[in-house]
């Protein structure tokens, strides 16, 4: 990730931004950030709002109520022809009838930059790109990757202050999204421009973002880095989007500042908490449990001591109904006495650890005290 | 699905047969009959002899005859850019427009297909002609103010502005909707890239919307062309004396003059314009299509 991260100063700040189509809310009062020199992701399932979110940023809609801001200036009422950023379009939106230079050169045209620095700036964006020589070709002569490049090219050439890319590697296939992920980052560490995405596809958030923010039916849920909106999701909406989860529902019973505890349905003695949660004794509450962070144990009397929770507790025992075989990992289901079912995660750190727990055999499932992530919405 | 003729010839032959009989027995071999006609001579008034003479072409590239089809020709260009004009605005409003507003729009423009053109241009007229509503609408603004001189009505008919009119008004849909279906069919985001990219809505409309439209501007610039060079009752009805177009003067051969050898001919001249024009179409939307081919 770009160095400085943190540090960087707000480039781009949302105040209230609500966006209604007829009845329809979709962007829904929206305060938000952006600093200077990050790659920024706006994460969130189809309909959520982002590429609205995005859409107004570049100037193609314009918010209901709430301004932008751009380096200070607000930009809310500004054409998309007059503002200091440029888009790479999901579907790349490459000018059919102009050859690649004609493309990535058309930006300083309109903008009356002479032919000869014009011809400069060009070439230099093309070699960026990794396109060069490819200049005088035509866009039906390039791949879907290729033409990604020449629409990278384009806005890049116009020196933003922020790049907006709408889905950038949806379109393309399993292989090149993963080289083109890595680009992306090295690409954006060379211009040092504030990246801004939208996209649905969180694994591709998480890879390549320094912060993300993650959106639902118009409403900002979270803004955080990668691995906090994993580890520490504000909401059951967050923990569910980002990875795979097991949410248990349960009441708090003790709540002390240094632990709590938490009865669970199906789960003998209450859950045990290596920190206190601030809420008053019956309240309800989620405990999300990523399945990395359930542990197998193989079958015993009594259940395995965990060394952070007294004896017994943060255990539970079940049969193990369903095994799948990722590689690198495998992924257990176990269905719980009352019929709940959890997933747990191993890793096959040896080439025979994926024999270590076969289909319906007994096992106990055991988490540590700091493992859950407790959510009150 | 078929894929081939081959599969199913009876199908295939059942489905092609009426069509080409009915353009074989209706419009090709009437107009064969005609352009034989154009080399004949008449000997008495119902006998045509097929001698093979160029006579009646000669005669019809006269000046007389010459003058008048340069005047239609500069009549339906100065139409055709009129329609464009007016047409390209209109289609990119359609276009444009919400789906709702997109049908009423269209259904609007389709309208006076619904109407006879003879009642359209009566209804011209009736706006048009001296004592009409734009001369009686300016003759009572024109009472208003006090002490102005009589009211002298404008000659809005029986002359070239009137013909010219009356066919940007006849053929304005098929300029529309040519230029219409050609716009629809463009990639918006294109449109978004080059505002982004920093041009102005009209550099965005000349550098990107006309050039990837051409197809279509094309073909509405043909279809209007065309009918426009060949129109008959508008100049008829509209125009004075000394509006003629070639289809008036056609017409007059095959029924007043009785000469149809030489109305054959003149038909047969405009025939060959046509062609020229629907030549050069075909070679734009090929080149165009070769363009985005491979896409």
């Amino acid at each position: 990730m770009s160095p400085g991260m943190s540090s960087g100063s707000p480039i781009i700040r949302f105040e209230g931004v609500t966006k209604r189509y007829g009845k329809v809310v979709a962007v829904d009062d929206v305060n938000l950030e952006v600093r200077e020199g990050e790659f920024f992701a706006l994460l969130g399932p189809s309909g959520c709002g982002k590429t609205t979110l995005l859409r107004m940023l570049a100037g193609f809609e314009v918010p209901s109520e709430g301004r932008i801001l751009i380096d200070g200036q607000d930009v809310t009422q500004v054409g998309p022809n007059k503002r200091p950023v440029n888009m790479v379009f999901q579907n790349y939106a490459v000018f059919p009838h102009m050859s690649v230079a004609d493309n990535v050169g058309y930006g300083l045209k309109v903008d009356g930059v002479p032919s000869g620095e014009r011809t400069m700036r060009v070439e230099e964006a093309l070699a960026l790109v990794k396109l060069d020589g490819l200049g005088s070709r035509r866009p039906d002569q390039l791949s879907g990757g290729q033409r990604q490049r020449v629409a990278l090219a384009r806005a890049l050439v116009k020196r933003p202050r922020v790049l907006l890319l709408d889905e950038p590697l949806s379109a393309l296939d399993a292989k090149l999204r993963e080289a083109m992920r890595t680009e992306l980052c090295q690409l954006q560490a060379q211009v040092g421009i504030t990246f801004v995405m939208v996209t649905h596809d969180q694994d591709e958030a998480l890879a390549l973002a320094d912060r993300c923010a993650v959106m639902n039916r118009g409403l900002l849920q979270q803004v955080a880095s990668p691995s906090d909106l994993y580890e520490f999701p504000a909401s059951r909406f967050v923990a569910d989007f980002i990875g795979s989860v097991n949410m248990l529902e349960g009441a708090l019973v003790v709540d002390e500042p240094d632990h709590a505890e938490v009865a669970v349905a199906g789960i003998d003695l209450p859950v045990f908490l290596d920190h206190g949660v601030t809420g008053a004794a019956g309240t309800t509450l989620w405990l999300a449990l990523r399945p990395e962070k359930i542990e197998l144990h193989k079958w015993a009397e009594a259940p395995p001591a965990l060394g952070d929770a007294p004896q017994g507790r943060n255990a539970v025992a079940g049969t193990i109904t369903h095994v799948a075989y990722l590689g690198s990992e495998s992924l257990y289901e176990v269905t719980l006495p009352d019929g709940q079912k959890l997933k747990a995660l191993r890793s096959n750190l040896t080439r025979w650890d994926q024999e270590d727990f076969a289909l319906g055999e007994q096992v106990w499932l055991a988490w540590h005290a700091c493992s859950p992530a407790v959510l009150l919405s | 699905m078929l894929q081939r003729p081959s599969q199913a010839p009876g199908v295939f032959a059942a489905v092609g047969l009426p069509p080409v009989v009915w353009l074989f027995a209706l419009f090709l071999a009437p107009l064969a009959v005609i352009w034989t006609y154009s080399f004949g001579e008449n000997r008495t008034l119902v006998d045509i002899a097929i001698t093979g003479s160029w006579g009646n072409y000669a005669r019809a590239l006269k000046p007389l005859y010459l003058a008048i089809l340069l005047k239609s020709m500069g009549f339906a260009a100065l139409t055709t850019v009129l329609c464009f004009v007016l047409g390209l605005p209109v289609a990119l409003a359609i276009t444009f427009a919400s789906r709702r507003a997109k049908l009423l729009l269209l259904v609007a423009i389709m309208l006076p297909f619904w109407t006879n053109l003879l009642i359209r241009t009566y209804a011209l007229m009736a706006i048009l002609r001296t004592e009409g509503l734009i001369n009686a609408g300016l003759g009572a603004l024109w009472g208003i103010v006090p002490g102005l001189p009589p009211f002298e009505p404008l000659p809005l008919i029986n002359n070239n502005f009137a013909v010219v009119v009356g066919l940007v008004y006849v053929h304005l849909p098929f300029m529309v909707l040519p230029l219409y279906a050609a716009l629809d069919r463009l990639d918006r985001s294109l449109i978004e890239a080059s505002l982004d990219l920093g041009a102005g809505h009209l550099a965005t409309l000349w550098r990107v919307v006309v050039p990837l439209a051409l197809p279509g501007i094309v073909s509405g610039i043909i279809i209007t062309f065309i009918p426009a060079l060949g129109a008959y009752l508008t100049p008829d009805l509209l125009g004075g004396t000394n509006s003629q177009m070639i289809a008036n003067v056609i017409e007059r051969q095959f029924r007043s003059a009785n000469d149809w050898p030489f109305g054959a001919a003149l038909s047969f001249l405009l025939m060959y314009l046509t062609f020229a024009a629907l030549m050069v179409q075909a070679i734009i939307s090929r080149r165009s299509a070769e363009r985005e081919g491979a896409r």
